[in-house]
């Protein structure tokens, strides 16, 4: 799809599978419009749904396939908020678990061929982010007061230190933002274009056994980079959660 | 998917994640996405879950306690055995030891009875001897006395004197 042979050489269009179109008709993109986006967004719902609700639905004490999965990764993301965020943390299990399955599940659906990866796109990873910065901070400063600032007053280093580090830590803190989001989109970005790429010298037939061979080997790479990058932004997001809950170091 | 975007797409170069035209559709549609989601794992994914991971480990818990208590009687009730063996074993010691007693006891009776008897028996053979012991040195006397009269009978029947032979023969028996 993204390959076009034009003139004398290859022309490559790894970006098109980002593109943003409406599904019905050709109209320009409004908010409102249904565009693949929203198609994806609820085929990802809809195999979330089948997981944790469809799965579950026999409430078997000897669990079948899909609900030991589904068991797997509730147990998987509980007991990672327990670890990181503390006992206290486990009072946003549900939001941390929208967070993790909706990007575990966007990134796996995203690597379909032919499909569309919502989590490629900084809008929503930089919505997702925001949204994770915005209420930790909130949750931070309601908890805490302005005791919360003492989140980048780090009692433990010597006194003359702690000014520069209090300014290193205040950066940081409103980076974080950023990295979050960037870090999920630049993966799942990065790996689909590859793929493409390779996709287009695979059409030229003395290096297409390679081509065919590299697309192989990053597609299992981008499987395990799909499940790493969720499991990062969420625990990531229990970090952030344990310095809004207990600010001092 | 076999859209006929391609003039469309032709009018966006470079990166499509930079075109800001489409954030408010994909932002719009995130979160609806995102609420849809929140409301299906809080309300009903994962209560159901909790509910059916709680339920398995208090059944586990359940049944191990259970051969925990099996355990515990089975051990109760091999101590309860070994006790009433003990129990029966001293018992029959007892008796035992107490039959001992009893019948050393009545041999006891019965020895100082027979010894009682022999006594008794022997004081009266004693007395029969000694009364035939007297009655022989009489019947003696009076055989010495009949022999002597009749001897002085036979040798001087005039000097025959009663009296005098008894005395004699008294003497000479003593003597």
């Amino acid at each position: 799809m993204a390959k076009e042979e034009a003139g004398n050489g290859l022309v490559f269009h790894p970006m098109d599978q980002f593109q943003i179109k409406t599904l019905f008709g050709d109209g320009p993109v409004h908010w409102y419009s249904f565009t693949n986006v929203t198609l994806w967004m609820g085929l990802t719902l809809l195999a979330i749904f089948a997981l944790l609700v469809l799965g579950t639905s026999r409430r078997a004490m000897i669990p079948n396939r899909i609900q030991s999965v589904g068991e797997l990764a509730y147990g998987f993301i509980y007991r990672m908020i327990e670890d990181v965020a503390g006992k206290d943390g486990v009072r946003y299990f549900p939001h941390i678990m929208t967070l993790f399955m909706f990007i575990v599940f966007s990134n796996f659906l995203g690597l379909l061929p032919m499909a569309f990866t919502t989590t490629s796109h900084i809008a929503v990873t930089g919505v997702l982010a925001m949204g994770v910065f915005l209420s930790v901070t909130i949750l931070g400063f309601a908890k805490h007061g302005l005791g919360f600032l003492s989140v980048f007053w780090i009692s433990s280093a010597p006194l003359p230190l702690r000014p520069i580090l209090a300014l290193i830590e205040v950066i940081s803190y409103f980076v974080r933002p950023l990295s979050h989001s960037i870090r999920l989109a630049g993966n799942m970005m990065a790996g689909h274009a590859v793929i493409k790429v390779f996709a287009a010298f695979a059409a030229v037939l003395a290096i297409s056994p390679f081509a065919i061979v590299a697309i192989t080997a990053i597609y299992a790479l981008e499987v395990l980079v799909a499940f790493i990058q969720a499991y990062v932004f969420a625990i990531l997001t229990c970090v952030y959660l344990k310095d809004a809950l207990h600010p001092h170091h | 998917m076999a859209d006929k975007v391609e003039g469309v797409a032709e009018t966006a170069p470079g990166m499509p994640q930079l075109d800001f035209s489409t954030f408010p559709n994909q932002i719009f549609w995130l979160c609806v996405t995102l609420v849809v989601l929140y409301l299906i794992l809080s309300r009903v994914a994962l209560p159901r879950i909790a509910t059916v991971l709680s339920e398995r480990h208090g059944a586990i818990q359940r049944d191990l306690d259970k051969a925990e208590e099996m355990k515990r009687s089975a051990v109760e009730a091999e101590n309860t055995y070994n006790k009433a063996l003990a129990d029966a074993r001293a018992k029959a010691n007892d008796i035992v030891n107490e039959a001992k007693v009893e019948m050393q006891k009545d041999l006891d009776k019965a020895i100082a009875k027979a010894d009682l008897e022999i006594a008794a028996k022997a004081a009266e053979s004693e007395k029969a001897i000694s009364a035939i012991k007297d009655s022989a040195v009489q019947s003696v006397e009076e055989v010495a006395n009949a022999t002597a009269n009749n001897i002085v009978d036979a040798i001087l029947p005039e000097a025959a004197d009663t009296k005098t032979i008894k005395a004699a023969v008294a003497a000479r028996l003593k003597g």
